[in-house]
């Protein structure tokens, strides 16, 4: 371990420091939501529907009352007399609409797997025994399954309140894309689907709900990326003043987005522990995982990009829909899954019109919400797939073309075509260096080597864009409670080792090692000297969490300013007890110096001692601080990370099989905290990318019936398939901050996805065919090798 | 309809070198057993399916699924949890890699992973990244992208192995 101690006055941020809180989890000492168990705990096993769409003529709950273990069996009418129904609609998203969602369905159902009763027994097991035993007098509903059906003005509405399937609907026009469309020298098109999708972290969801009837109080262990949201849920909806909620989220195994989501069993839960007085444990099995957990993607697109005569790209038409499930996701909405789509789209390229149209469907599917990328990845997708169509019709190399496209260093900051305003973007440096990283020539001459021999390799350079660490402006406006401001706390203990609770919260990311590196360097100390705590809405900062990439943005923005004001309250102590001026002094080592000298004064223990145990030895009136709190909200609407991606892959024509062989990324993340916990977001992200592009696809039927709900039938990527990725870092911080950081968490996603879009039509074009489809199944491959066959033959 | 859910049975078996004996009911896995009956709650569940490799135990010097195995079968046994593993320090040293190299992020695949590993590396020299990549590929990871977990057991058999 060669990061710096902090005693010889290195600096921790920007080293290698590894998480000082991974070594349990590593020794089996994780303690996941799951793991915990308090007395009187009984469990919850919920009866889902097997149908897409249907009505609840009547429940029979009396055989599952009478089962072994039985504690109490619910139905929805009798927890939405508890629990009032979610309704999602965003107030500054005009035409917005969603039906009331009951936490457990009461009426009828509107996807498969929604919770229609809930069985409370004194183990899991016998909750499940007994979930069997309930009959549910079905009516079957015909089922809306389609984007394209659902959208249609025959489509019969699933909530015939609501007229129609049509959610919500958006525009982007900039100056007029069918005109330049018209003019253009080159206009090239591509159909695009991206397939539907679960998240599938290891650990499942998770909750312990605890409802103390003698004390008014609700404490609630949740596997979530946000404490702070969840207390504001369940003090709204069961109407228990907010300081009487406490939720605490202990390890959590991957979040990855879907843990920012509010799901209806987790909320049911809760309050059922209230109806019962007593506390209720509910942990989803992987078959309900997959059947209710808030799905992602679900999009199809027609796109066209114009080129004028000398290779400049003019226009861009991104025709887009999306399926949104049966409800509006609570309470975040997912509407940003189909608006980033189409404000991400052409945000690195200099074009001056530009039509952006996202439509989005309700359909007898499960809630789309929240997951790494939000729509970004489609966005940078369709752009990147017609950039190289164009450069393929414009005869230019799809790199030198990207590179003639960007936007001029001059023109920053600025507002993209679609709407994403930036400060600056590194797109030439980080083109170049990963480029570079890649040999990018070289490649290309063994590529044409090997075509000769009939091994079809594709190369893809893809850029990427990620909007990060969403300030006030997004939310704010919609009436969702949801807070972009973050806080960091931190204490002098009195034995000068320092404590610092933070309001964001890290699910394995690295954000607390983050947090503890810059107050460290703040402080003047070594990583053994300080503990980051986090995830409980009772003790720390109010704050947002873990979403968006804002971590270290935003809530290492608060540490930094937490740390700076502990050590001005530091030295100001330290100046009266040595009769000096503050100004003189400084924090280094452990201890306080001169800060011409280098000479140390005392150390950091001795101001504890004298600032908790002997302020008799102080003049008087001195009242030592050594404890802050500072919380930031940035003014920005988010902050545009970019970067760069290369892939190398081989199509085997015959089987339709992909192989990757190669793989870099250069990235631009602003001021890189700690390189080995961003590198291996930036890993963790691409792998997760390659699984969405390759092999993940929650397949449903005509009917509404999942295919495949099993981790055997869904397939995710696997050690043995996925590559070394080599890693290269642009660094351009963000500009309004102290510490500079932007965000990393959705990047590799984003650029994986794009990237391997362009890797496999790059290996398909001199075969005439190209993807259109995700993932790119062997199927999908051979067909459209065997359309391009039949076109040849005419 | 009754259920008949809970017959059990009596089983005696050596867990992390200590002597056990209990009643369980006959339907109930391996690693709920560990998990439920003995608070060993390092072994996870993942899917249920035997896919994950989250429950990977060792069970009479074999690296198991817990999913796939009822506690009854495991009578007479003699069972290492991660917990087990840990304390007899027999992989420190692929823990401590894991550790400097960040090999885990969420931590819950984590401990079947490096059960896994461990049967790799008792196998004794020096595996290529592809067989590293190739034994560990029952093992699902969602977060770190594998790399890093490939570069902490490589560089353990390396160490292991004087080179």
């Amino acid at each position: 371990m060669s990061a710096p101690d902090g005693n010889g006055g290195e600096k921790l941020v920007g080293t290698r420091v590894p998480r000082p809180n991974v070594r349990r989890l590593i020794h089996g000492k994780g303690r996941y939501t799951d793991d915990i168990s308090v007395p009187g705990m009984v469990h919850v096993a919920f009866v889902r529907s097997p149908y897409g769409h249907a009505r609840i003529k009547g429940i029979d709950t009396s055989a599952a009352a009478a089962a072994d273990g039985v504690v109490r069996v619910f139905t929805g009418a009798e927890i939405s007399a508890v629990f009032e129904p979610l309704v999602s609609v965003a107030g500054h998203r005009p035409g917005h609409k969603s039906a009331p969602q009951h936490v457990v369905a009461v009426d009828k159902v509107s996807f498969q797997g929604e919770p229609v009763a809930a069985v409370v027994a004194d183990s899991r097991a016998n909750a499940e025994d007994a979930a069997d035993l309930v009959m549910v007098d079905w009516e079957e509903l015909p089922v809306v399954m389609g984007i394209e059906e659902a959208l249609s003005p025959d489509s019969p509405p699933i909530f015939p309140d609501l007229g129609d399937n049509v959610c919500f609907q958006h525009t982007v026009d900039t100056g007029d894309a069918a005109k330049a469309l018209a003019e253009a020298a080159i206009v090239v098109e591509h159909d695009f689907e991206f397939g539907r999708h679960s998240a599938v972290t290891l650990e499942s969801r998770s909750v312990l709900a605890d409802w103390d009837p003698v004390d008014g109080r609700l404490d609630v262990f949740q596997s979530h990326q946000s404490p702070y949201q969840m207390q504001d849920v369940y003090s709204r909806h069961l109407g228990i003043p907010e300081h009487k909620v406490r939720v605490t989220t202990p390890d959590v195994g991957g979040g990855f987005g879907l843990k920012i989501n509010v799901h209806g069993d987790e909320l049911a839960a809760a309050a059922i522990s209230k109806i019962l007085c007593r506390p209720v444990k509910f942990t989803a099995d992987r078959i309900e995982s997959f059947l209710a957990d808030c799905q992602t993607r679900d999009h199809i697109a027609t796109a066209k990009l114009g080129v004028d005569a000398d290779g400049r790209i003019t226009v861009m038409d991104f025709e887009n829909a999306m399926s949104a499930g049966a409800y509006t996701a609570y309470i975040r909405f997912g509407l940003a899954e189909g608006m980033m789509a189409i404000m991400s789209a052409a945000a690195p390229y200099s074009l001056s019109d530009y039509h952006g149209r996202t439509r989005v469907a309700y359909v007898n599917k499960g809630i789309v919400g929240m997951f790494r990328g939000v729509g970004v990845p489609i966005g940078c997708a369709v752009t990147e797939v017609l950039i190289d169509k164009a450069a393929a019709a414009a005869k230019i190399d799809p790199v030198e073309f990207r590179r003639k496209n960007y936007h001029r260093e001059d023109a920053y900051p600025l507002t993209s075509v679609g709407g994403y305003h930036a400060y600056h973007m590194s797109l030439e440096r980080c083109l170049d260096a990963c480029t570079g990283i890649m040999d990018y020539p070289a490649l290309r001459t063994e590529q044409a080597a090997l075509r000769e021999k009939g091994v079809y390799r594709g190369i893809g350079v893809a850029t990427f864009v990620e909007a990060a660490a969403f300030g006030p402006i997004y939310y704010g406006p919609s009436g969702a409670r949801v807070s972009t401001q973050d806080g960091c706390t931190v204490k002098l203990e009195p034995s000068g080792v320092v404590r610092c609770n933070t309001s964001v919260t890290d699910q394995g990311q690295g954000t607390l090692t983050g947090i503890a590196q810059i107050v460290a360097d703040e402080l003047g100390i070594g990583m053994d000297r300080i503990e980051v705590l986090a995830g409980d809405s009772a003790t720390t900062p109010y704050g947002g969490g873990a979403w968006a990439s804002r971590g270290m943005t935003i809530g290492g923005e608060a540490a930094l300013r937490a740390g700076r004001a502990l050590k001005e309250n530091i030295l100001d102590l330290a100046a009266t007890i040595l009769q000096t001026s503050a100004e003189t002094l400084t924090l280094a080592g452990g201890e306080v110096r001169d800060k011409e000298t280098g000479e140390a004064r005392m150390d950091l223990a001795e101001i504890g001692r004298i600032g908790y145990y002997r302020q008799d030895t102080l003049p008087p009136g001195t009242q030592p601080e050594l404890m802050v709190t500072r919380h930031f909200v940035p003014d920005a609407a988010y902050y545009v990370a970019n970067g760069v991606h290369g892939a190398h892959v081989e199509v085997d024509i015959e089987t339709g099989f992909v192989n990757i062989l190669g793989w870099w990324v250069a990235d631009d993340c602003g001021r890189v905290i700690n390189p080995l916990l961003v590198d291996e977001q930036i890993r963790g992200g691409v792998i997760q990318g390659i699984g969405n592009a390759l092999y993940e696809h929650t397949q449903y039927d005509a009917g509404g019936q999942m295919l495949n709900a099993t981790l055997a039938d869904y397939l995710l990527p696997m050690a043995g398939e996925m590559p070394d990725i080599r890693i290269a870092h642009v660094e351009t911080p963000v500009p309004d901050t102290q510490l500079g950081a932007n965000g990393i968490g959705e990047s590799g996603t984003i650029g994986a996805i794009t990237v391997l879009w362009c890797a496999i039509n790059d290996a398909l074009r001199p075969l005439g065919a190209e993807v259109t489809k995700q993932p790119f199944t062997p199927e999908h491959i051979l067909n459209v090798l065997a359309q391009a066959q039949a076109r040849v033959r005419g | 309809m009754t259920v008949m859910s809970e017959e059990t049975a009596q089983i005696s078996l050596t867990v992390n070198g200590e002597p056990v004996t209990r009643d369980v009911p006959v339907r109930r896995h391996l690693v709920d057993f560990l998990r439920l009956d003995l608070e060993l709650t390092g072994s996870h569940l993942g899917c249920e399916h035997g896919v994950c490799g989250a429950c990977t135990v060792r069970v009479d010097g074999v690296a198991v699924r817990g999913c796939l195995m009822l506690a009854v079968q495991a009578d007479g046994c003699d069972v290492v949890t991660i917990e087990g593993l840990s304390r007899s320090g027999e992989v420190a040293d692929l823990q401590d890699a894991f550790e400097v190299r960040n090999a885990a992020q969420c931590g819950y695949c984590t401990p079947g992973m490096v059960m896994t590993a461990a049967e790799l590396l008792a196998a004794g020299g020096v595996p290529d990244r592809a067989d590293i990549r190739d034994h560990l590929s029952g093992n699902l990871c969602r977060c770190t992208g594998y790399q890093a977990i490939v570069d902490a057991v490589e560089e353990t058999a390396k160490a292991r192995a004087g080179r």
